[in-house]
């Protein structure tokens, strides 16, 4: 129990010392940095050209596909943990399901990709 | 007091402070991240808790993917700037009903006689967790990813009807 927490220890001062650094990078910049603030400066920037529409545009849905891409690969990627870590007890039987639980997302891969869900039109 | 209570109340002060954030920032977006940061303090308290395999959930699930879908969705919705929301004509009504809510959660958090102690926690590594996985419930995970997969033919076969339609 208390080795775990030991292992966990270097995450904390890791996110700590992240967070010092986060603020004083925004504090110093505010003290030190010159703020003048105008119109052109405000404006969405598209490769240097004049912007069209808003900041917050309405996005194309196939985007959405690629969200619920990473979802799910997401979720497998979970499965993968516990399955690599405890792959030589479980033995042949962990290696072949997890193949099969692989190849059946593989499918809905495939399946989008012949769609032609992930081409960009 | 104990570092893990150290511990404890500065996670437990970043989330609730985040999930305050969330309900009263004016931007929808940052509303989002503030989502973000209050989940990632539900992973810690995993941690406190020695479960490792749920905070790794946790956070690449709930701080990954989900915050993902939530911002996605905000883009896809938000064609134009959002009108503010301000208290409407419901308001009373909405009080008096948050009000018999924590009216009803006070009495029964406080009439609940709550064990002292919690005992010695068990600690669940990965590894066994994988074993139990892949020996007894083999089938729930080979479910799991038809589960998925209907998931990811549904949301391949709504977007392509969205995009004959548009």
């Amino acid at each position: 129990m208390q080795a775990l927490f030991e292992n966990y220890l270097a995450v904390l001062l890791a996110a700590g010392t992240g967070c010092i650094l986060v603020i004083t990078a925004i504090i110093g910049a505010k003290l030190l940095a010159p703020y003048s603030p105008n119109r052109e400066k405000a404006t969405p920037y598209e490769c240097g050209m004049l912007p069209i529409g808003r900041v917050r545009t309405q996005i194309h849905v196939r985007y959405y596909v690629y969200a619920i891409l990473f979802l799910i690969f997401d979720v497998e990627a979970v499965f993968l943990f516990p399955w690599a870590v405890s792959l030589v007890q479980a033995g042949e039987v962990a290696l072949y399901s997890m193949i099969v639980f692989i190849l059946i997302l593989g499918f809905g891969l495939g399946y989008a990709w012949k769609k032609g869900a992930l081409e960009w039109k | 007091m104990t570092v893990a209570e150290v511990v404890f109340y500065l996670l437990a002060l970043l989330s609730v402070i985040a999930a305050v954030g969330v309900v009263t920032v004016p931007n929808v977006v940052h509303a989002a991240l503030f989502l973000i940061l209050s989940l990632l303090g539900v992973a810690g308290f995993y941690i406190l808790l020695s479960s490792e395999f749920l905070a790794l959930v946790q956070v690449l699930i709930y701080g990954g993917a989900v915050a993902t879908i939530i911002l996605f969705g905000l883009m896809l919705t938000g064609g134009r700037d959002l009108p503010a929301v301000g208290p409407g004509a419901q308001w009373p009504l909405a009080l008096l009903v948050s009000g018999a809510l924590v009216v009803l959660l006070l009495t029964a958090v406080l009439n609940t006689t709550w064990p002292r102690d919690a005992g010695e926690m068990t600690l669940i590594s990965i590894n066994t967790l994988g074993s139990v996985l892949f020996r007894e419930w083999l089938l729930p995970f080979e479910l799991a990813s038809l589960v998925l997969l209907v998931a990811l033919i549904g949301a391949v076969v709504i977007s392509s009807q969205e995009e004959r339609e548009s």
